[in-house]
């Protein structure tokens, strides 16, 4: 058990996928610009992490290592990632319109969001059983969702700044990464 | 041949991936602590944009428009498999250090986009005259944010990718003084958001001067 909380941990603060992995680059400068859809981005990203780790990680057991075809894990990770997002986004549709209308656009960006298929790879190479393999995930994901709404938050005050006209943007926000990053770099010490 | 040179300039300069249109960065901020890495990315990133931007083009009448992107990212990832597994066997350091970021390839924004803007569109010359360009600005900008990094994280640059590829010699200086107190910041994972953010400030202010 300690073991999982510290992996936990360690993906969501330590090795987190924004910041020290670089993962899910394109949602950070593109969505995090409101609190509210950074957090529905977030959420929508940690739970299709959570389902793909689990099923990448069932068809690695019992598809890919049986059948001696492991070279085959990018080819069938990204299909599963793929019908997974689309099977979501219809039981969405079916029972909450509301949940739908609150993350349902994210949804279809997800499945070419490098962090999903960059967890399912991960958990392969590290080869964690299936209990690691879902910490693991809900640890990025978690990871992922605070860095985007701790992001969201000072990208709404940059807005009114006035930085110099040739920082606006882009270049601003990459800077004001490395500064997160850099206090991020202080949670390496804890375990 | 005047449209070829068109489309394949457009790739380095005013639609340039990285620094313009801001795409495929995951693995040029990852990756780019070493100019080997650099290398081995770029290398990677032309040949599966080339390869999956031929096929496309050529298969464009027939494949259904709604299968279109399922079918596209099966022919990226083929090539990215096929590229992953080259790594392995010819540089496997380089394929270790590469890590994950190597099979990303295949979610990398720039090849799907130019698959789904471009090649899904165009006869194959145009489709190979836009994948060089695109690759090689994206593999110009990688090459040189990697130098900076290296450069300055650790006082000086060294190449070994060569040196296991044809037995050439390596390629290596250092920085007098500056070595012994490298800004290892640079080589450090918010360094590389540093360098980005104030190349991308640059190239900005660079055509605002123009502008003006």
């Amino acid at each position: 058990m300690t073991e999982l909380i510290s992996l936990f941990v360690g993906m969501a603060l330590i090795n987190n996928f924004i910041l020290v992995k670089f993962l899910g680059l394109c949602p950070f400068f593109g969505v995090s610009k409101k609190l509210s859809s950074a957090v529905s981005m977030g959420a929508a990203v940690t739970f299709v992490m959570f389902i793909a780790s689990t099923a990448t990680w069932i068809i690695t057991r019992y598809i890919l290592i049986p059948f001696e075809v492991e070279f085959m894990d990018i080819v069938i990770y990204i299909l599963v990632i793929a019908s997974l997002v689309q099977i979501i986004e219809l039981f969405i549709i079916r029972t909450s319109f509301a949940l739908y209308n609150a993350f349902g656009i994210y949804l279809a960006l997800i499945t070419t969001n490098c962090a999903v298929l960059g967890i399912t790879l991960l958990n392969a190479r590290e080869s964690y059983s299936l209990p690691e393999s879902i910490a693991a995930a809900l640890g990025a994901g978690i990871g992922f969702t605070l860095v985007l709404a701790i992001m969201s938050g000072i990208r709404e005050r940059l807005e009114i700044a006035d930085s110099p006209k040739s920082m606006k943007g882009l270049p601003v926000a990459f800077i004001t990464a490395t500064l997160l990053g850099l206090a991020f770099s202080g949670f390496g010490g804890m375990i | 041949m005047a449209s070829f040179a068109k489309e394949f300039s457009k790739g380095i300069g005013v639609s340039n991936p990285i620094f313009i249109l801001a795409l495929g960065l995951c693995p040029a901020l990852a990756v780019s602590y070493s100019l080997d890495n650099a290398l081995g990315m770029s290398a990677a990133v032309i040949f599966v944009l080339l390869c999956s931007n031929v096929i496309i083009s050529a298969a464009r009448k027939i494949v259904p428009k709604i299968m279109r992107i399922p079918t596209f990212i099966v022919i990226i990832a083929t090539f990215v498999t096929l590229v992953t597994l080259v790594f392995q066997a010819y540089v496997p350091t380089l394929y270790q250090s590469l890590g994950i970021y190597l099979p990303l390839i295949v979610v990398n924004c720039i090849i799907l986009g130019r698959a789904e803007a471009f090649a899904s569109k165009n006869p194959v010359i145009g489709s190979i005259a836009d994948a060089l360009g695109i690759g090689v600005g994206f593999a110009l900008a990688l090459i040189l944010i990697s130098f900076l990094r290296e450069l300055l994280g650790t006082g000086g640059i060294s190449i070994s990718l060569f040196e296991q590829l044809f037995n050439a010699g390596s390629l290596s200086f250092t920085l007098p003084a500056f070595s012994e107190h490298p800004l290892t910041i640079f080589v450090l994972s918010p360094g590389a958001f540093l360098v980005i953010g104030l190349l991308m400030a640059l190239f900005k202010w660079i055509g605002r001067k123009k502008n003006d």
